[in-house]
């Protein structure tokens, strides 16, 4: 163990908080279902005004993306960019 | 690698953008990358289609050809859709809003012929979303009077109490910044997955990466675009305020 760089210590962390921003991706999967849901029921209760349903539906989804994406684009930085490191 | 922040490094897997050629700039080196070269591709398409359908148009025929009716189509689709967002008074935003779907659109197929998204750049999607930004403050100035615009930034409280006034401007701030990382972002995140299954897994990525490009380019991109623009849309018309 004592031959470990404080570098290579910077890296490991980085991949373990890489790993930890990712987590992200569990708010807006369940936003997302809750969106898909209520869409199919509501194009279960009124098929006629499928189209409009879909696109509310989509957009909606698409911004609650956005906090996911978030966590992602951390851990890209984290893995790619390397800001930590010295 | 002090220079080349987000550009390519040693690693195999390869998703980043390249820096071409740098020059120097009033002492700093600027760098060509894959990316202006991306974009440069994507412009000279749409220059070149809009010359071919000028000079196609300008000898219209009653019942349309091939090309015309593309045209006729396209101009169709997103004028209707300015018009359902935005109401009569969104035909002046019209060419804006058709610019960018258009652009923000090719940019985000044009990973299915193998290159880059330009848009998987920030400094392509940064530029747009400031765009944005100034025609909703711009169109915000012309159309509501200044009394009206101070009682909407201190919207929950009283205007003569702006304990609120802070924390709107801050939300205004992020409007820019959430639309262009939201782009970013999922163009950024379909790249990064497809260079990880044509690295990582070389020898089984036959054929079947194809139904990923199908998802990620065409059905996320034309999303993503779809979402831009109808954000765009809806923060431009309730910068009008309500119709009188």
């Amino acid at each position: 163990m004592e031959n470990i760089t404080g570098t290579e210590l910077i890296l490991a962390c980085s991949a373990i908080g890489a790993g930890l921003a990712v987590i992200a991706g569990i708010g807006p999967g369940i936003g997302q279902g809750i969106a898909a849901g209520y869409a199919a029921s509501a194009v279960g209760r009124n098929p006629g005004a499928k189209g409009d349903i879909m696109s509310t539906m989509l957009l909606g989804q698409a911004v609650a993306e956005t906090t996911g994406l978030y966590g992602l684009l951390v851990a890209l930085l984290l893995l790619f960019v390397k800001p930590l490191v010295p | 690698m002090e220079n080349a922040i987000l550009m390519a490094t040693e690693s195999k897997v390869d998703f980043m953008i390249h820096g071409l050629f740098s020059y120097e700039l009033f002492g700093h080196t600027v760098w060509i990358t894959t990316s202006h070269v991306c974009i440069l591709i994507v412009m000279l398409l749409m220059i070149a289609f809009a010359v071919v359908v000028n000079i196609k148009m300008r000898h219209a025929t009653e019942v349309p050809g091939a090309l015309q009716n593309v045209a006729e189509l396209i101009v169709e689709m997103l004028d209707n859709m300015v018009r359902g967002t935005m109401g009569k008074r969104g035909r002046g935003f019209a060419n804006y809003i058709s610019t960018i779907f258009l652009f923000i659109l090719l940019s985000n197929i044009s990973g299915i012929f193998g290159l880059r998204p330009p848009t998987a750049d920030y400094g392509t999607t940064l530029p747009l979303g400031i765009i944005t930004f100034f025609l909703i403050h711009i169109t915000q100035f012309r159309y509501q009077k200044p009394k009206e615009i101070w009682k909407d930034m201190c919207s929950p409280l009283p205007p003569w109490l702006p304990i609120w006034f802070p924390i709107n401007v801050i939300s205004e701030i992020a409007v820019p910044i959430s639309l262009s990382l939201r782009l970013f972002a999922n163009v950024l995140s379909g790249t990064v997955i497809m260079a990880l299954v044509y690295t990582l897994l070389a020898k089984f990525a036959i054929i079947w990466p194809a139904a990923l490009h199908v998802y990620f380019d065409l059905f996320s991109g034309a999303i993503q675009t779809y979402v831009f623009c109808m954000l765009t849309m809806t923060y431009i018309s309730n910068a009008m305020g309500s119709e009188e």
